[in-house]
């Protein structure tokens, strides 16, 4: 039995890999599978065109955990960025855009005081963030069934709310579970300020501005900047697959053995434990300890089966909301575009087109009802002006996040993508009349592309939206919220998992400590 | 429009025409949303048709699931807590189930149909949770509880009045086998089951030929005491056969609001009903972890000194501590003793534990207490032997 792993981590995405590295590095022996011919998961450099290279799913590297980068050593492993602490340039059609850049903001027309509300806000949301930010470093605590580890958790918590002094309290409390468009209408005047901020608020998830738990997901991105003055965003060099590929090396080096192209096809369970996995191929690879980075439906309704589960667990993991609603769009460019009102310079800033807060609620109104947004809202980067290596010489790549496009599209994603493509690409002209010349391949990943290549239920990137129902001790749900499962021996270190999705690696180290912590015991 | 809803609030149930002629005292009670009778002469002339004779409930009301499909004994499998691997189509096998938690949320009888058929017999409706418990399996659900009407025959001459009905070969079905038969043109499927502890049959059928079957039923019966029942004699023989009923002897669990006060099978001395050897089962996790820490409750058979019946009653232990309440209590004539179905605080309750029971009764507007000495009785108060005896007596 010499060969046989003591865990076996099922997707080398990037919190698969960090569960691996932290599990290796004390002492355990791993085996990591990933289905993809590359790990990374859903944080990797593809070539979409030859030559042309881009982070084709994630795009900025923001939400890393400086804790993880440094038991990691991801620098060592060679982990370098290529630009930090990105402008964002809120785009207007006029060319008057606004620069905001952690709680720095500038632009035509922007009043003395709508500048300091600006980062009076961004100050208040950050003591927020910091909140968040300390329980995200640990097992979220049991409610209902905890000992006094969680009560003590619980305990600290709820100190930590109240450390912030009564009037940020209330504050908290008043907005923590509201909408991102009832905060901004009474804090800012700007429309495309607000516009840009509710973008944030947005991003990546099934929610306008005025949807409910729109604040707590802004809170969740501000927990990447804590800390910083400017904006925390940052490209890495050689794309977003760097960070996994220095992910790799520093499992490896601790140990671990990664299999790509070995795709798990099912989860065994004999009496309520795992036994180990079976492979795509046929192999079955024996396990007392399998952690699983596929998302919580997947994991559970797909891998082990509801057979092997009890029909309430069945009943909450099939009722978790993961519906993705962002789409990607990579350009291959033969030059830079010129965007209007922008200099040379700015061409490597993140750019938004959100002009203002109804804009965002129309386009996600008609993703509610099945349809793609008709001038969609985008987060644009140009990652080849401060990389220029991810495309051939005087070439460019730019790389957007297009919203809303709803994974479940009443008219289906084989008729809707080319018409989709070029809506986005319209949006883009309308503030960079000459991108249409510069194109030399165009490529729109819907979410069912994402859900298929990168195998996340819904084409949902957070593994389970975002919101308080589905936060903390709730998350992906009651039962398997502290990363082990009801079926003994299988954890979760995805996404899906607390603390969430953006490339963080806590879920992954997170995960890693409670089962070192659990077999310790 | 006022007097169509009130006459749609409770159904009648396919025998209602005749069930509504035998009624002499009027005495209607709501079960399930059907109307169904209390008592049609007197609660002892009927107790005594069950133990002495033959006696006829209409028992429609019970829900019913049709489970079809190629996966069904694979989804009832990991539905309840008994393995049934072993049912073969033409027997019928009673069951629990259980929520993740343990908890019972019901009990009742699965009969096997053939042809991947089955049908699930319950009291209270389960139709969400069967369904969601069909994520992941090949099986079709649906409730045909009005589609099937059904009477319950017990007593010892039940076999005999069913054979005099035309049932050939009915004294050939074994305790809990099920088999179809033809009497007078109509379908009958017969199991030998029951809610009383006796010799008993259940007939179940389309509810077009309901008036026939009884009609045939009662002639056949005449020369052998048949009589209709209600429900207040069923629940005396079902007390002294030491069966528990939902809603009564325990809260199941979808019902439960109040957290402790969901039940567990072994909290409800179901121990033989759970064959943790299973590889899966809704609860199977829980009830291990139950089994490894102990139970916290106990389902107890007293035998009560005094004739006053304990319903109700407070349980005490010999140190005068509340350890549990009565869930049922009659005065038993087959076993000639005051008995009750209680739930107590584990470890009471263990076989020769002195327990009290406080009964209050009233004489003349005066209320009066006693303590009576509880003895806790392991199994049935009333086990007559024909209840298994096959082919039964010619009684």
């Amino acid at each position: 039995m010499s060969d046989r792993f003591d865990a076996v981590i099922v997707g080398a995405g990037h919190n698969g890999l960090c569960c691996a590295a932290y599990l290796a590095k004390s002492g355990r022996k791993v085996l990591v599978l990933e289905a993809a011919d590359a790990v990374g998961g859903a944080a990797v450099t593809q070539e979409f065109s030859p030559g042309f290279r881009v982070s084709a799913g994630a795009h900025l590297l923001h939400m890393l955990d400086p804790g993880v980068a440094a038991d990691l050593n991801l620098a060592g492993h060679g982990l370098e960025l290529a630009a930090s602490d990105l402008e964002t340039i809120a785009l207007s059609a006029d060319g008057a855009h606004l620069r905001l850049n952690g709680r720095r903001l500038d632009g035509a027309g922007i009043s003395q005081a709508e500048r300091a509300t600006y980062t009076a806000f961004m100050d208040r949301l950050g003591r927020f963030a910091e909140i968040l930010q300390a329980t995200y470093l640990q097992r979220p605590p049991r409610l209902v069934e905890g000992g006094l580890g969680d009560n003590l958790a619980l305990a600290k918590l709820a100190w930590r709310v109240r450390g912030l002094g009564r009037d940020d309290m209330r504050e908290l409390l008043r907005i923590g579970a509201i909408n991102i468009y009832d905060v901004l209408q009474e804090e800012f005047s700007t429309g495309l300020l607000k516009g840009a901020i509710a973008f944030d608020a947005v991003l990546g998830t099934h929610m306008g501005p005025r949807s409910p738990n729109s604040v707590l997901t802004l809170l969740h991105r501000l927990t990447g900047r804590l800390g910083r003055e400017g904006s925390g965003l940052a490209l890495p060099k050689g794309g977003m697959g760097a960070v996994t590929a220095a992910m790799e090396k520093s499992a490896r080096q601790a140990g671990a053995v990664i299999r790509t192209s070995c795709a798990v096809k099912q989860i065994l369970v004999e009496g309520g434990r795992t036994t180990g996995v079976l492979t795509a191929a046929g192999e079955t690879i024996g396990a007392d300890l399998v952690v699983s980075n596929a998302d919580p439906k997947t994991t559970f309704l797909s891998l082990v089966g509801a057979r092997s589960l009890e029909t309430a667990f069945v009943r909450r993991i099939h009722n978790i909301r993961m519906r993705g609603n962002a789409a990607k769009l990579h350009l291959a460019l033969s030059r830079l575009p010129e965007f209007t009102g922008l200099g040379a310079n700015d061409s490597g800033a993140r750019l938004v087109i959100a002009p203002s807060l109804d804009y965002l609620e129309l386009a996600f109104d008609q993703a509610k009802y099945g349809e793609f947004s008709t001038a969609p809202a985008m987060e644009i980067t140009i990652p080849t002006a401060h990389d220029p290596a991810l495309a051939p010489e005087g070439k460019h790549v730019l790389s957007a996040t297009v919203q809303y496009a709803p994974h479940a599209l009443r008219a289906g994603w084989e008729t809707g993508r080319d018409a989709f493509r070029e809506i986005a690409i319209d949006c883009i002209a309308g503030f960079a009349p000459d991108i249409r010349s510069a194109i030399l391949h165009a490529e729109l990943l819907t979410p069912a592309d994402i859900q298929a290549r990168f195998r996340m239920h819904g084409g949902n990137w957070h593994h389970g939206e975002f919101t308080l129902d589905q936060f903390l001790m709730l998350r992906p749900v009651p039962g398997a919220a502290q990363y082990a499962s009801p079926v003994h021996g299988l954890y979760l270190c995805g996404a899906g998992a607390h603390p969430g999705g953006g490339v963080m690696g806590l879920p992954g180290r997170n995960a890693a400590l409670e089962i070192l912590r659990r077999r310790a015991a | 429009m006022s007097a169509q809803l009130r006459d749609r609030r409770y159904l009648e149930t396919p025998f209602h025409a005749r069930v509504a002629a035998a009624c002499e005292t009027n005495q209607w009670y709501s079960w399930k949303r059907y109307t169904a009778v209390q008592c049609f002469t007197t609660v002892q002339q009927e107790y005594f048709a069950i133990r002495n004779a033959c006696s006829v409930f209409d028992i429609t009301p019970i829900t019913k699931y049709r489970i079809e499909g190629p996966d069904g004994l694979a989804y009832l499998n990991r539905l309840v807590t008994r393995d049934l691997g072993k049912l073969k189509p033409g027997r019928v096998s009673y069951v629990a189930w259980c929520n993740d938690q343990g908890h019972v949320l019901d009990d009742g009888t699965v009969f096997s149909l053939g042809d991947n058929r089955w049908r699930l017999c319950s009291q209270e409706r389960h139709l969400d949770w069967l369904l969601w418990s069909a994520v992941g399996f090949d099986v079709q659900i649906r409730e045909e509880t009005d589609e099937i009407a059904a009477l319950s025959v017990q007593g010892p001459t039940s076999c005999r009045v069913l054979k005099a009905m035309g049932l050939d070969g009915v004294e050939r079905l074994k305790p809990f086998d099920l088999g179809e038969f033809q009497a007078g043109g109509t379908r009958i499927l017969v199991s030998r089951t029951g809610f009383t502890g006796d010799l008993g049959y259940e007939l179940w059928m389309d509810p077009s030929a309901a008036l026939t079957v009884w009609d045939n039923l009662m002639a056949a019966g005449e020369a052998y005491g048949i009589r209709p029942i209600g429900s207040h004699a069923l629940d005396i023989a079902r007390i002294e056969a030491g069966f528990i009923q939902a809603g009564v002897d325990f809260v199941p669990a979808e019902h439960a609001v109040r957290p402790g006060r969901a039940r567990s099978p072994f909290e409800l001395g179901l121990d033989w009903l759970v064959h943790l050897e299973k590889s899966n089962f809704n609860g199977r996790r829980a009830l291990l972890e139950e089994k490894a820490r102990g139970s916290r409750h106990r389902l107890v058979r007293l035998d009560i000194e005094g004739n006053k019946p304990a319903r109700d009653s407070f349980i005490y232990d010999s140190r005068r501590r509340v350890v549990g309440t009565v869930t049922s209590a009659t005065w038993s004539p087959s076993a000639k003793a005051n008995i009750a179905l209680a739930t107590v605080k584990a470890p009471r309750g263990g076989p020769g534990d002195r327990l009290w029971a406080e009964i209050y009764y009233n004489r003349e507007l005066q209320w009066n207490r006693v303590m009576a000495a509880c003895r806790v009785v392991e199994g049935a108060f009333f086990d007559p032997p024909r209840r298994r005896t096959t082919p039964p007596s010619d009684y």
